[in-house]
This record gives C-alpha cells, sequence and structure tokens, in this order.
C-alpha cells in the first residue's frame, strides 16, 4: 500500500483496437505523485486514446490503469473525483461568458461558493477584464486559459493536458508552461501529451515515448539522454532559432 | 463518498441553464422557432386564407396546431445542433470527465428541447388569440393538448438527438429537420385533404401530422375526437421509443 500510494497513475499492458487498427499494444507506465509527466509521441502514436482510456472517457481492450488509487474500469466515479481533463481543443461554452463557464463548472464541481470560486479563478488566469465578455471574443491563448482555468475549478488532485499547447502562438505557449509548473509546485500530478520535444524538455520530470503503440523509451530527461551514444564534441556556429529571434523583439516575456 | 447520481437532478438544472442561455442569445433560434411560424400563421390567415376553402367561419382555429407542430419541428433542430457543437468541441467529454451523472448531459438537451418548445407554443397561442383564435375547450381538453405537444415534442427530440450525436457536420445535423417542417404541408394542418390528388392524398391522410392536427383541432373546438387522438398518440409514443432506443446507443457509442 505505501508504495501504491506514491503513485498517482499506474498503467500495466494498456491495450485498445478500433476496429481492425490497434493503437495501444500494451502501453506501461506509472507517474509520481506531485510530478509532471509528459507522454510524447508523433501524430496518431495513440497519446489521446491513453488520456481517453485514463479519464474515464474510453474502455481499454486489455491491461489495468489505476488513477488515484481507483481502477478506470470498475472505478470510474472515483477516477472523476480525482481528476480533469483538458482535452486537444479548448472546451469551453463560446455563448457562455469566462465568468458564467466557471461558474457553471462549479456548480456542476458541487462547491459551496461557485461565484467566489470564479471570481479566485479569473484573477489568478489574468481574465478579470475580459470576464463578462462571450468566450467566443477571447484570443486563442485566452481561451486556453479558460479552458486550464475551468480544469482546475475544484482543484483536481491530477490534471490531464493532452496537448495544450497545439495551436497556440509562441507567447500563449510559454504562459501555458508557467502555469502548469506552478501547477506541479503546488503539488498537483500533471499528465501532459505533447508532440513537441522542446516541451517535453522544459516542463518534465519524466518522459515516456509513445511509438507504434508501445512505450519505447522512458526516464528522466538525462536518463534519456544516456541511452544515446556518448556526446561527441563537434563546433557547430548556432544560430538563434525563429522562437529565440521573435521573443526577442516582442521582447516582453523573459525566456523561462 | 458521494455519488454521481446523488446530484442528477441539480446537474441536470445547471445544463437546461446553460441551453437555455444559448437559445435567449441566439437571434437565429429566436427568429427561427418563433418569429417564423407566427409569420406563417399571418401569412396564412391574412393573405392565402381568403381563398382557402376549409369549411371554416374561423380560419385561425382551423390553422393554429399545424403551426404548433411546424414550431416544434424546426425548434428541435436546434437540439441537434447544439447537442451535435457540444459533441464536437469536447465538451461533453469535459462533462464526462467529471463526477457527475453521465445521462444529465443528454437529459439537459431533452429538457431544454421541452422547455424552450412550450415557451414557443405559449406565445403562439398568445399571438392566435390576438388575431381572433378562440375556443370552447375545457381544462381536461386543453391538458390533453398539452400532453399531445409534450408527447410530439419528445418523440422529435429523440430523433434530433441521434441527428446531433452522430451527424459528421454542422448541415449534417439540422439537415434531418427540413423534411419535418414540409409534413404539415402535405397533411390536413392548412386545407382539408379532400381537395389533393389521390396520391399525395393517401399520403396525407396516413402521415403522423395529420392524425395530431385532427386531434388537437377536435380537443379544441369540442368536437369528439374519435380515433385520430389514439393514432395520433400511437404515432408519438411509437417514434418516440424507437428515436430513444437509437439516441441512447448513439450516445453511448460516441460521446
Amino acid at each position: 500500500m505505501s508504495i501504491a500510494t506514491t503513485k498517482s497513475i499506474q498503467v500495466k499492458g494498456l491495450r485498445k483496437s478500433y476496429k481492425q487498427h490497434q493503437v495501444l499494444k500494451g502501453v506501461d507506465f506509472e507517474v509520481e505523485k506531485g510530478s509532471i509527466f509528459a507522454l510524447l509521441g508523433s501524430n496518431g502514436a495513440g497519446k489521446t486514446t491513453v488520456v481517453k482510456i485514463l479519464a474515464t472517457l474510453l474502455k481499454q481492450d486489455g491491461g489495468t490503469a489505476v488513477v488515484n488509487g481507483f481502477d478506470v474500469a470498475s472505478k470510474p466515479d472515483g477516477v472523476r473525483q480525482s481528476i480533469s481533463l483538458t482535452g486537444q481543443f479548448a472546451a469551453v461554452d463560446e455563448v457562455l461568458t469566462g465568468r458564467e463557464n466557471l461558474v457553471m463548472l462549479a456548480k456542476l464541481r458541487h462547491l459551496p461558493h461557485p461565484r467566489q470560486v470564479a471570481d479566485d479563478m479569473l484573477k489568478r488566469f489574468g481574465l478579470t477584464e475580459a470576464a463578462d465578455r462571450r468566450a467566443s471574443t477571447y484570443s486563442g491563448g485566452m481561451r486556453r486559459r479558460l479552458d486550464i482555468a475551468l480544469s482546475l475549478v475544484g482543484k483536481p488532485q491530477i490534471v490531464f493536458l493532452d496537448e495544450p499547447t497545439t495551436g497556440l502562438d509562441p507567447e500563449s505557449r510559454i504562459e501555458v508552461w508557467k502555469i502548469v509548473k506552478e501547477l506541479a509546485d503546488g503539488g498537483t500530478t500533471i499528465f501532459l501529451t505533447t508532440q513537441y520535444l522542446e516541451e517535453a524538455e522544459q516542463l518534465a520530470d519524466r518522459i515516456a515515448i509513445l511509438h507504434e503503440g508501445r512505450i519505447i523509451a522512458s526516464g528522466t530527461l538525462s536518463e534519456l539522454k544516456k541511452l544515446f551514444p556518448q556526446a561527441k564534441v563537434e563546433y557547430v556556429e548556432k544560430q538563434p532559432s525563429l522562437e529565440e529571434i521573435f521573443l526577442a523583439i516582442v521582447g516582453k516575456k523573459e525566456a523561462i | 463518498m458521494e455519488t454521481a447520481k446523488n446530484h442528477f437532478l441539480s446537474d441536470m438544472g445547471v445544463m437546461l441553464g446553460r441551453s437555455m442561455r444559448h437559445i435567449f442569445r441566439s437571434m437565429d433560434t429566436i427568429i427561427t422557432v418563433c418569429i417564423t411560424p407566427i409569420a406563417l400563421m399571418l401569412l396564412f390567415v391574412y393573405v392565402f386564407g381568403g381563398a382557402i376553402q376549409a369549411d371554416t367561419d374561423n380560419y385561425v382555429n382551423y390553422l393554429l396546431p399545424g403551426i404548433l407542430l411546424i414550431a416544434i419541428a424546426s425548434g428541435i433542430s436546434y437540439t441537434a445542433y447544439r447537442l451535435f457543437l457540444d459533441k464536437q468541441r469536447g465538451i461533453i467529454e469535459r462533462f464526462h470527465s467529471m463526477p457527475i451523472a453521465r445521462s444529465a448531459v443528454l437529459w439537459g438537451h431533452v429538457l431544454t428541447s421541452v422547455v424552450s418548445n412550450v415557451i414557443t407554443v405559449v406565445i403562439i397561442v398568445l399571438v392566435a388569440l390576438a388575431m381572433g383564435f378562440r375556443s370552447s375547450a375545457g381544462i381536461l381538453p386543453w391538458l390533453a393538448v398539452a400532453g399531445i405537444l409534450v408527447l410530439f415534442t419528445l418523440a422529435l427530440t429523440w430523433v434530433a438527438a441521434i441527428a446531433g450525436l452522430s451527424a459528421k457536420s454542422v448541415e449534417g445535423a439540422s439537415a434531418f429537420s427540413y423534411p419535418l417542417l414540409f409534413l404539415p404541408f402535405i397533411s390536413s394542418a392548412f386545407v382539408p385533404t379532400d381537395s389533393m390528388p389521390r396520391v399525395v392524398r393517401a399520403f396525407a391522410e396516413n402521415q403522423p401530422v395529420t392524425s395530431i392536427v385532427e386531434a388537437i383541432r377536435a380537443l379544441l373546438s369540442g368536437q369528439p375526437v374519435g380515433h385520430d387522438i389514439w393514432v395520433a398518440l400511437a404515432w408519438c409514443v411509437g417514434i418516440m421509443l424507437a428515436a430513444y432506443l437509437f439516441a441512447m446507443r448513439a450516445y453511448k457509442k460516441r460521446a
């Protein structure tokens, strides 16, 4: 039991097929409580399928998955009490205002003071000024912030972020990274999927690479680096990346 | 530990409040479900009405049941639309990953459909009263009319749920309702079926709208309803049960 309590997520031999197509062929990994775990993989590798199974939206064909001590197949209610999901596309209600979205979520989580919860979240995510505008008028970055704020209503212990920065501009991406780091510092377990290597490198305590239905490598960044041949010394002229140039010109955010 | 089921009603209430906001904030919805049927009623009474031989001294009385069915048929197409958007934008997934009763999400949409259609029907009846609609019916026949209309709404709402949950595009989600909008025109809703050619007449007299319209008309005018009401009820309940089963299957499979 003492071993189990340090793990937020335990996945063993997870399998899932869509018709003939086998997406997950036996996936194993564990996520430590309070850590940031990144599941890395190219498009179509099955990252979202893993997230959906862990978030009780999809049933696996085989294997087990335990989230916060609850088996996803037999105790989905317990899992849902422990988690929140931020999907690939910002799932905000565009007809409602930012505030109304948050109040609605607080009511659905059956919290005692929905309006107060909404006000706090709006402040925390810099949306107070836009609070009473419909979410359809928000920029992509604001929408993602509202989306993440909605996920955090009720302080879930485990947060799933499925490609949280796909489609965001660099500034918004760095903002999301900041939020993720703050959350982890506060003790929340973060399960992140991404196709950006840099994102995993920036954020994750542990990284697992999902490829053709299996985890082909996992560990900390330095462990993963050891898997590769000894570093060679080469002289390369270092050109700034476009992202560095962009951020230098825009100049509003210091690099994290 | 508290379970999701304890909160079914309050969760559904939140869903209802949300969808009702969607309706009241959408000019398009209000125009289509409320203003269009009223315009149609004005058109038929004050423009075509003089030329229509419906063997009645009060054409508003004759017309009203059909107008109400058209309003409901256009109302439920928005239920399909709203369900489709919730599914497409990941909102259903968000709700389903939360500790709330899963069915509350779908039933919230169904309840919204009933509540909004009741509001539409009341508004249209009030406008009809201003246009000269009169009924000698007592409280019981009125309740029967309300019951048939709610049943009709539920039946079409579940049809709309199938469309909303299984559609691949916004157009697909609402296109299914166009044939429903035409059914009242090929029925006894606007003109008696006697005047129609044989084939059209056979269709008109045996499709659900005619029996529903005839039953409501008889109830409102204090006439004996005959077997129309049973045919109407059979249609409504039959469509409702069949559509409910298919919609639930689509819901479990896709959402």
